[in-house]
């Protein structure tokens, strides 16, 4: 056994810092260690810059514009990305719809489709919960009736992220109510600028707005729109899903935040000496630095299996939970670290172009409102209690 | 033993209780939250009105002599609502420090206006260097012609930026952590060389910054003997950290009881979540730690008005330990059994998760209490 990179691989990561050293702007950097929420601008320069060089689709095959990288490298280039502070993707389009429309869609859906994502001229959002069908996702009712070439839509759909960014959104709707839930759903395309549909915002704890109610009120969607067979919808979601749940571990993310939470507790002091000092805290930190560590190796393993062309199952259930765990305890202790200065909620600071005099430090702004928006991790892509049910039932067969 | 209120305590309780159900309803609670001052001087109005300001002074200063069993009744009942208005602040942590520290004068200058709520204090002791060390003080007063000149910075200072008097601890002489040589100042915010900025804290109430530069105070605004002021500011903060176990308190009952509704209510899977396991189990632990949650606010108040010593810093240290331990499993597990809408500012519970996370960020968090015990405990 051997738990290194090759050495073709090691080159390829190298590749791969040295870009994102050379090309990630600054102001998108600090955004993201300080923990600020980017702004639609911020997120498209640095898709545009990824996709200049080629490497935004890294997942799509090459002959849509992907990189055609192998699942060890596109671990490598995310992971990457990731621990060097580079911003998450918005993964809607290019990580979830697009991977769909690949496998599923018509040439002509294609080709109309996937160039835009490219391009960064579509944002999509998801439209897949509704307020009854959170983890019973099969159990929504959105409504889509055959009325000619198009489908009339009417219902709901909650918790859409950055859906007042998108104009598009792809949404699983009920075309068949006799049929068992699962088999009367389709996966419909829709234009945000349809008339009929209109978005609420939801302020979340932290203050944000983040996510959506999007209202479906006789919005027409020409039957084209439509992925793959009809009622057949369950099949696209059920493959998207598990786009969704592979890299969701953040390891890099975690990293970079990891790095960064030792930084602000070698500057915070108590009893006249840097926090990082302090034994307790250390041990608190030590600890999830090993976590992480188990995490990054479970993940390789799961890789090269992958690479060995099996297909991974209920243990990406496993890295999602833990991932997530991770991801939440590093945002508590840096929260921790700040002490009395995590408590106060300016606004103002928060913003990314924020260019004022910070009231203590400009790492004690966000840390405390991330910590709350973390709670999502545990929450969001098939809740952690869901995933256990799944590793119960997929692995343990119980 | 006796864990029943009085009488008297129980018709608090109920007074209190009334009150924030009938004042502070979420909606109204978000609308005091967006106002100028940040809290209901309406609110504030009627605690004053009914004597509720006056509960925690002795009955020769003008105050209900209460103890700090009936300030746990009344913080628990303002945790219930979430209320923004500096009670503990103000009225436990500052009004104690007058009343232990302050000589006939001050009393009577301005004891009566506290008592009666008329007049705000706030408690500024934390520095961008302490973390919760009330010892580390490097704010400075120089002794001057009829007074002090007092430099420095204070972080955080909880209780309303609109406090009418703020108690400042600065060093008078010594060196920056030691234990000797901190006094405690009454300061007019309005003095020349004051400078605070005001901000609302993540979990509801407002704070301020301090900037002191060469601010004069003069001789008869200092509280106690010069330079002897950590004594009182522990003792105190003790009482303070008492009334916010009670505050927790009541913010988590609320919490249990709205996801336990809550798992009884919402359908997936054609049927109340409350019948998964999973989040019974989840549901019992919430019920275990507020329990005991319960037992350690209980605890602190019943040792907090008791002449200092290591039995009783121990208890409180220990109770502030655990119930922030148990008000952060709370949360965040009431927010995870909910699922998205447990994410939402339009429901109160998020507010109450922040609450009862951020409560740990005032009088030190866990591992702060974690090591004072581990200093304190009796090793044979
Ligand atoms: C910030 C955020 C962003 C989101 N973005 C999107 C988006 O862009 N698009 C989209 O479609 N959705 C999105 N979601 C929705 C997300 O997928 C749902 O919140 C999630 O599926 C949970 O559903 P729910 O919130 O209705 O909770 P519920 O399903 O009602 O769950 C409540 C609680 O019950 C538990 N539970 C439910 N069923 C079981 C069971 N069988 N066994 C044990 N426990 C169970 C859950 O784990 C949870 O603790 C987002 C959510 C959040 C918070």
């Amino acid at each position: 056994m051997n738990i290194r990179y090759t050495a073709d691989e090691l080159a390829f990561r190298d590749e791969v810092r040295a870009f994102v050293r050379q090309s990630l702007p600054a102001d998108i950097a600090t955004s993201v260690r300080l923990g600020k929420h980017l702004n639609k601008e911020q997120h498209q320069r640095w898709q545009r810059i990824l996709s200049t060089k080629g490497w935004y689709a890294a997942n799509w095959p090459v002959e849509h514009g992907g990189t055609g990288w192998t699942v060890v490298q596109k671990h490598i280039f995310q992971e990457e990305c990731a621990a060097l502070g580079a911003p998450r993707l918005i993964s809607f389009g290019v990580n979830m719809v697009a991977p769909v429309i690949i496998k599923f869609g018509t040439e002509q859906q294609k080709a109309c489709y996937l160039p835009r994502i490219l391009s960064g001229e579509d944002w999509w959002c998801q439209g897949y919960s509704e307020p009854g069908a959170g983890s019973d996702l099969a159990s929504l009712k959105t409504r889509a009736v055959r009325d000619g070439e198009h489908y009339v839509v009417n219902g709901q759909k909650t918790w859409t992220t950055l859906g007042q960014y998108a104009n598009r959104i792809f949404c699983l709707v009920r075309t068949d109510t006799d049929a068992r839930p699962q088999q009367g759903i389709s996966f419909l395309l829709i234009d945000m600028d349809s008339p009929g549909i209109s978005v609420r915002p939801i302020i979340t704890l932290d203050g944000e707005h983040e996510v959506n109610e999007v209202f479906f009120d006789n919005v027409r969607v020409p039957v084209q729109n439509r992925i793959g067979e009809e009622n057949r919808g369950w099949t696209c979601a059920k493959y998207l899903l598990t786009h969704e749940r592979t890299g969701q571990a953040g390891i890099g993310t975690s990293k970079a935040a990891l790095a960064h939470l030792k930084q602000v507790a070698a500057q915070e002091t108590c009893d006249g000496r840097p926090l990082i000092e302090d034994p307790l805290l250390r041990a608190q930190i030590a600890d999830i630095e090993m976590q992480l560590m188990a995490i990054e190796m479970s993940t390789l393993r799961i890789l090269a299996a992958a690479q060995a062309g099996g297909v991974p199952g209920a243990e990406s259930s496993i890295l999602k939970i833990k991932g997530s765990e991770i991801r939440q305890a590093i945002s508590h202790l840096m929260r921790k670290v700040l002490g009395p200065h995590a408590l106060p909620f300016v606004e103002a600071e928060l913003n990314p172009a924020f260019a004022g005099e910070p009231r203590h430090a400009d790492y004690s702004s966000a840390p405390a409102s991330e910590y709350f928006n973390l709670r999502k991790l545990s929450i969001y892509g098939g809740s952690n209690e869901i995933q256990k049910n799944i590793i119960a039932k997929m692995m343990l067969e119980l | 033993m006796d864990f029943n209120l009085t009488e008297e305590q129980q018709m608090l309780q109920d007074t209190v209780a009334r009150l924030v159900r009938e004042q502070y309803g979420f909606e109204a609670r978000e609308g005091f939250y967006r106002s100028e001052v940040g809290f209901s001087t309406a609110f504030w109005q009627q605690l004053s009105e009914l004597g509720l300001t006056a509960v925690p002074f002795d009955e020769a200063l003008g105050g209900f002599g209460g103890g700090c069993v009936d300030n746990l009744v009344i913080m628990t009942e303002l945790g219930r609502g979430l209320c923004l208005e500096p009670f503990l602040h103000s009225q436990i942590f500052g009004g104690g420090l007058l009343q232990q520290l302050a000589n006939p004068d001050q009393q009577q200058t301005l004891l009566p206006q506290v008592v009666s709520g008329e007049l705000q204090l706030a408690v500024a002791f934390e520095e961008p260097q302490s973390h919760y060390r009330l010892n580390d003080v490097a704010c400075r007063a120089e002794a001057v012609e009829g007074g002090w000149r007092i430099s420095g910075r204070k972080s955080v200072v909880i209780g309303g930026d609109s406090a009418d008097r703020i108690l400042v601890s600065a060093r008078t002489f010594g060196e920056q952590r030691d234990d000797s040589g901190i006094s405690l100042f009454v300061l007019d915010p309005a003095a020349e060389g004051v400078s605070r900025s005001g901000y609302p804290c993540i979990d509801g109430p407002r704070a301020f910054d301090l900037l002191l530069e060469k601010v004069f105070v003069p001789s008869g605004a200092m509280l106690g003997e010069e330079g002897q002021a950590l004594g009182a500011l522990r003792y105190q903060q003790g009482r303070a950290i008492a009334a916010q176990c009670a505050e927790a308190l009541g913010s988590m009952e609320e919490v249990f009881s709205l996801t336990l509704d809550y798992l009884k209510t919402r359908k997936q899977f054609g049927r109340p979540i409350g019948e998964f396991q999973v989040l019974q189990h989840r549901m019992a632990d919430i019920c275990s730690e507020l329990e005991q949650a319960r037992s350690m606010a209980i605890m602190a108040a019943c040792v907090a008005d008791e002449p200092d010593s290591d039995d009783r810093s121990r208890r409180l240290t220990a109770a502030k330990y655990i119930v922030a331990r148990a008000a952060r499993f709370v949360a965040e597990q009431a927010i995870q059994l909910h699922g998205g809408i447990g994410m939402t500012w339009e429901y109160s519970l998020s507010h109450h998760a922040k609450r009862l996370v951020m409560l740990s960020h005032q009088f030190g968090d866990d591992d702060h209490h974690l090591g004072v015990y581990a200093q304190l405990m009796q090793t044979a």
